[in-house]
């Protein structure tokens, strides 16, 4: 299981603690944390599950390039962060 | 007359209301993040408002009057890989929520019917108070939507929505750039109405292509509303045949660019604007805030200053921001920098309730 972690900034939004989720792709990773809490879902990806123009996601120390699909590689005992980009502001 | 108005900012949903002593702010709903649009439903009570979170996207948030709750905002949906989906300028069009520019009641006749105008340009429609919403797929559909390409912002969008009071099935939209559309049945079927608008941001021969108008913002005579205003882009434009054909109006001092429009609720010739310079120069001219004033259908304008700062004002009223209550006599409206005025005249006195508040995005009496 993969460690999914949010930026803190989400916490005043909608509750998304760290969380241990399954998946082999970043995509499935967050699908399986959001069909827990489906609520945290549109925070995080738009309608097509793409990651927000100004969110950024870290697996393991590097930045996810498939923003689109998320389909970059999540080991069993990865680390994921989710993050605000700063270029949103 | 209306005693209370909501005032969206882009740091928080501002409640005002006038006691004895004048209009005063009262308290302040989401400080500190970015609200869009807010709208209070006088079928139901319900207050709305939509929150443009950045980062996290866009919200939407419902008062029945227990607190304010989060609903699950209008969604597109999955869009198909076949599907090619372009702006009028070939950019690929996404299809997912960027913002909520119009949020609308239906008619007295459909209680729970509201609607929402949305950027990229998708129109949606709730008719359980805002628990579901659905694309309205005919104009989603339509080949002739994605001739629009963004006014302003990078893609384009609805902004004005006018039920008609008469019919609710009859609906005109304002878009921009796209247009005037109007629907007859509801929603199924939908016609450009932009006949007689003028766009100099195109080439000579295509300025009067009624799918790439840019209609800042629509409104209807609440009694007659076939007679509609237009503060366009490049002008002021009017209909009085229920947007079957629009006039320029002209010779408008200090000028006819602006955002907002206002039309009285009894008196079609009767309308209000807040002009700014040109397009490229949004400030008052020399300085001087004013709101324009026509009595007689756009043949000429009083130029109201009373209240009014007329040294160093560079404030811009934006669509949504220029506001009149069911009396027709109370107007207000607020600024990009911070301020908010209100008349109770018509605007021949004006009074400032605050010079210091953020961007001001709409106000509405309530």
């Amino acid at each position: 299981m993969a460690k999914v972690t949010f930026t803190a900034n989400l916490m005043r939004h909608v509750d998304c603690p760290s969380v241990d989720a399954p998946g082999v792709t970043v995509r499935e990773v967050l699908a399986a944390v959001f069909a827990e809490n489906p609520r945290l879902k549109s925070y995080v990806v738009d309608e097509q599950f793409a990651l927000r123009r100004h969110m950024g996601i870290i697996v393991d120390g590097d930045i996810v390039l498939d923003r689109r699909r998320l389909s970059d590689a999540v080991e069993s005992n990865s680390e994921v962060f989710v993050l605000q980009a700063l270029s949103g502001g | 007359m209306a005693d209370k108005m909501i005032v969206s900012t882009r740091k928080g949903l501002f409640n005002v209301s006038r006691n004895g002593k004048g209009w005063e702010i009262n308290d302040v709903d989401f400080l500190g993040d970015n609200v869009t649009v807010s709208l209070r439903d006088p079928r139901s009570g319900y207050s709305y408002a939509t929150l443009d979170h950045g980062h996290f996207g866009v919200k939407l948030h419902r008062n029945k009057g227990n607190g304010w709750e989060e609903i699950a905002a209008p969604a597109y949906p999955e869009k198909p890989d076949d599907v090619v989906s372009k702006d009028g300028w070939g950019k690929d069009l996404p299809w997912s929520m960027v913002l909520i520019w119009a949020l609308e009641t239906g008619g007295p006749d459909e209680p729970g019917v509201l609607w929402c105008g949305t950027i990229p340009g998708g129109l949606f429609k709730s008719e359980d108070h805002g628990d579901t919403w659905v694309l309205n797929r005919p104009l989603w559909d339509e080949p002739k939507r994605q001739l629009w390409f963004g006014g302003g912002r990078e893609l384009p969008g609805i902004h004005s929505i006018c039920v008609d009071p008469r019919n609710s099935k009859t609906i005109r939209l304002g878009v921009s750039c796209g247009g005037v559309w109007q629907t007859d049945d509801g929603g199924k079927t939908w016609a450009c109405r932009a006949d007689g608008m003028r766009a100099d941001f195109l080439p000579p021969e295509q300025q009067s292509e009624p799918y790439q108008q840019d209609p800042h913002f629509l409104v209807q005579c609440k009694n007659t509303p076939d007679r509609l205003w237009v503060q366009h882009h490049n002008g002021i434009f009017q209909s009085r045949d229920g947007s079957k054909s629009w006039s320029e109006v002209l010779d408008v001092n200090p000028s006819s660019f602006g955002f907002g429009v206002a039309v009285h609720p009894n008196e079609p010739d009767t309308a209000w604007f807040v002009p700014g310079i040109k397009d490229e120069l949004r400030i008052p001219k020399n300085g001087e805030l004013v709101v324009t004033r026509t009595r007689d259908g756009g043949k000429s304008f009083d130029i109201l200053t009373s209240g009014l700062p007329q040294k160093h004002s560079y404030d811009l009223v934006l669509r949504h921001a220029l506001a009149i209550d069911e009396s027709g006599d109370q107007l207000a409206f607020g600024s990009t920098t911070g301020s908010i005025y209100v008349t109770e005249d018509q605007g021949d006195h004006w009074q400032e309730i605050s010079h210091s508040l953020p961007p001001v995005y709409a106000v509405r009496f309530v």
